[in-house]
């Protein structure tokens, strides 16, 4: 019987990379307190999603099958990931903070009830006495909480984790999951994303975001893209210019938005809101590139560079292609 | 049609935050507002309240007494009642929120409730979730549209996820969260302000309700995040290419 459980995400057939972070942290806490840890994941026909997930050495990996779950909603999932952890008899159960862990995993605390961290960036305190290190008021605040349940339950951010190697083969046990139908109010109709050949944002090692300062729509694509298609860079935004319709809203890094924290974070034309910073200070170099050196993003840029936008980007794009 | 929908009392997001010696906010020195979520989940609220025929906006706070301040903006914007539960803030947590809500819920019962999807203090996001799953309802968080069934009993909900936009249909009595694009909240009129005074405001406690608040996480402690190293500007596109290779060995 394992103390981990770690509930892993999938979404037509495809692994979310932020369960593995979810795993990482799963060993490190396993490692802490104790007893191993077992993956959990749910679906309807995913064999292939739960092979993989045997690589990754847990102890066992719950493959939790029902028709219910072929799409996800987060009253089926809650009730099936639930019935895994009672199952498993584990102390601890984590899951990433991805959209779907945020909805979900609050519903499978409520069912184990079990207190719940969100978002959590550093586990730490002793092998009986877990604390966990997580952002309040968008990040101006660091937290430590305790959860005084006898299960706890608990999101984490992934860029805060590594991933695992790769290990050994768990065995994988294939169940009926404890989904109650006839209990079921709500489906999935779709989802509308789109597609692009830049790499995700969380997944990035490089994102170039933009602002207000790029003037108009067709900037991201003229002036970002360039720079963004070198580097092999993710593209994010501001609030402001999704707001305006500008790009899609998947594309808002912020406390609200996605957080990322890659090796090169490139800020142009953007001021720097609190609430923008929340979802990028944690990036390992920051560059900004605006022409008012007042711009709060130059408060925790590595690299600031105060020009016109229109100037410095198409400039910086054509020296760093010099140099390849 | 019954719509309950929550405020939250917090601290202004623009008010710059310190802690005391002894590591605890300093309120002293900060502004209060209704959490910007809250207005979003009370806009809704009304609007959807003002397209039905005969509903009824019932606009509930958790917290310390200052939060009547918010309810009374509620009710200004057009919210019809309003119930105020005293809690001590510094101790209560989401599910204990989510517990008093759900007896709340038992009282009233509602066909919607809405919540903003977190608050930008705690930056939670537990507390819809929580309450969905206690009374055994579907919910549709991070909400971008909301568009109520002809019959007035379900909603087609489109949700702001990681991938893009999600639409997903559920039925009452249904729980929502708000994300930031759903509405843009009205601000309260002065006709709005001065029937609020009349409106009913109701104060419970937890006990009234059945409710122990004893919670399930606890804040052991609080800092200020590590500062990043200071870093330096740069003079030239030139200059920054060297530091980006040399330095920072990014390129």
């Amino acid at each position: 019987m394992s103390t981990v459980l770690v509930l892993a995400e999938q979404q037509f057939g495809k692994l979310a990379n932020a369960s593995l972070n979810a795993i990482g942290a799963a060993q490190a806490l396993a490692a802490q307190v104790g007893g191993g840890f077992d993956i959990a994941v749910a679906g309807s026909g995913i064999d292939a999603i739960a092979a993989t997930l045997a690589g990754y050495g847990a102890a066992r990996v719950f493959q939790l099958e029902h028709a219910a779950l072929k799409d996800y909603t987060a009253q089926a999932y809650g009730q099936a990931f639930a019935g895994a952890a009672q199952a498993s008899g584990a102390k601890f159960v984590i899951a990433a903070a991805t959209s779907i862990g945020k909805d979900c995993t609050p519903r499978v605390a409520a069912r184990l009830g079990a207190g719940m961290a969100s978002d959590v960036v550093a586990i730490g305190g002793s092998a009986s006495a877990v604390t966990y290190q997580r952002p309040m008021w968008a990040g101006n605040i660091q937290g430590t909480v305790k959860i005084n349940t006898a299960i706890q339950v608990l999101t984490v951010r992934a860029t805060e984790f590594d991933a695992p190697a790769a290990a050994g083969s768990s065995p994988v046990e294939k169940v009926a999951a404890a989904v109650d139908a006839a209990s079921l109010r709500m489906r999935f109709v779709k989802l509308d994303s789109v597609k692009s050949d830049r790499p995700s944002l969380t997944d990035a090692n490089v994102v170039v975001s933009g602002g207000r300062g790029l003037k108009e729509p067709a900037n991201f694509e003229k002036v970002l893209a360039p720079l963004a298609d070198l580097l092999g860079a993710a593209i994010g935004a501001t609030r402001a210019v999704v707001d305006a319709g500008w790009v899609p809203n998947d594309w808002q890094v912020g406390q609200t938005g996605k957080v990322v924290a890659p090796a090169l974070y490139i800020a142009v034309g953007l001021s720097g809101a609190i609430q923008h910073l929340a979802g990028m200070k944690s990036s390992k170099t920051i560059v900004a590139i605006n022409k008012d050196p007042e711009a709060p993003i130059f408060q925790v840029a590595d690299f600031g560079l105060v020009a016109d936008l229109f100037d410095a980007v198409p400039e910086l794009t054509r020296q760093i292609s010099a140099r390849k | 049609m019954k719509i309950l929908v929550t405020a939250k009392r917090v601290t202004d997001p623009e008010s710059k935050l310190s802690l005391t010696k002894d590591g605890r906010i300093d309120y002293d020195s900060v502004d209060f507002k209704m959490n910007p979520f809250c207005e979003i989940a009370v806009e809704e609220a009304i609007k959807i309240a003002e397209d039905a025929d005969d509903a009824e906006v019932i606009v509930v706070a958790v917290g310390s007494e200052d939060a009547t301040k918010e309810i009374r903006t509620a009710l200004a914007m057009g919210a019809h009642r309003g119930i105020l539960v005293e809690a001590d803030e510094d101790t209560l947590d989401s599910d204990g929120v989510a517990r008093i809500l759900v007896a709340l819920c038992k009282k009233e019962n509602p066909d919607l409730v809405i919540l903003g999807k977190q608050a930008v203090d705690g930056d939670n996001n537990q507390v819809g979730q929580l309450l969905a799953e206690y009374l055994g309802w579907p919910q549709a968080t991070f909400a971008y549209k909301v568009e109520i069934g002809s019959d007035g009993k379900s909603a087609v909900v489109q949700r702001e996820v990681d991938g893009g936009v999600e639409t997903v249909e559920a039925s009452f009595p249904l729980v929502l969260t708000t994300d930031l694009r759903l509405n843009e909240p009205r601000y309260a009129s002065l006709p709005g302000i001065m029937k609020a005074k009349k409106k009913p405001l109701e104060t419970l406690e937890p006990a009234d309700l059945g409710v122990d608040v004893a919670p399930k996480v606890q804040t052991v402690s609080m800092a200020l995040p590590p500062k990043r190293a200071a870093g330096r500007l740069v003079k030239s596109v030139d200059e920054l290419v060297k530091a980006l290779a040399t330095e920072a060995k990014v390129i």
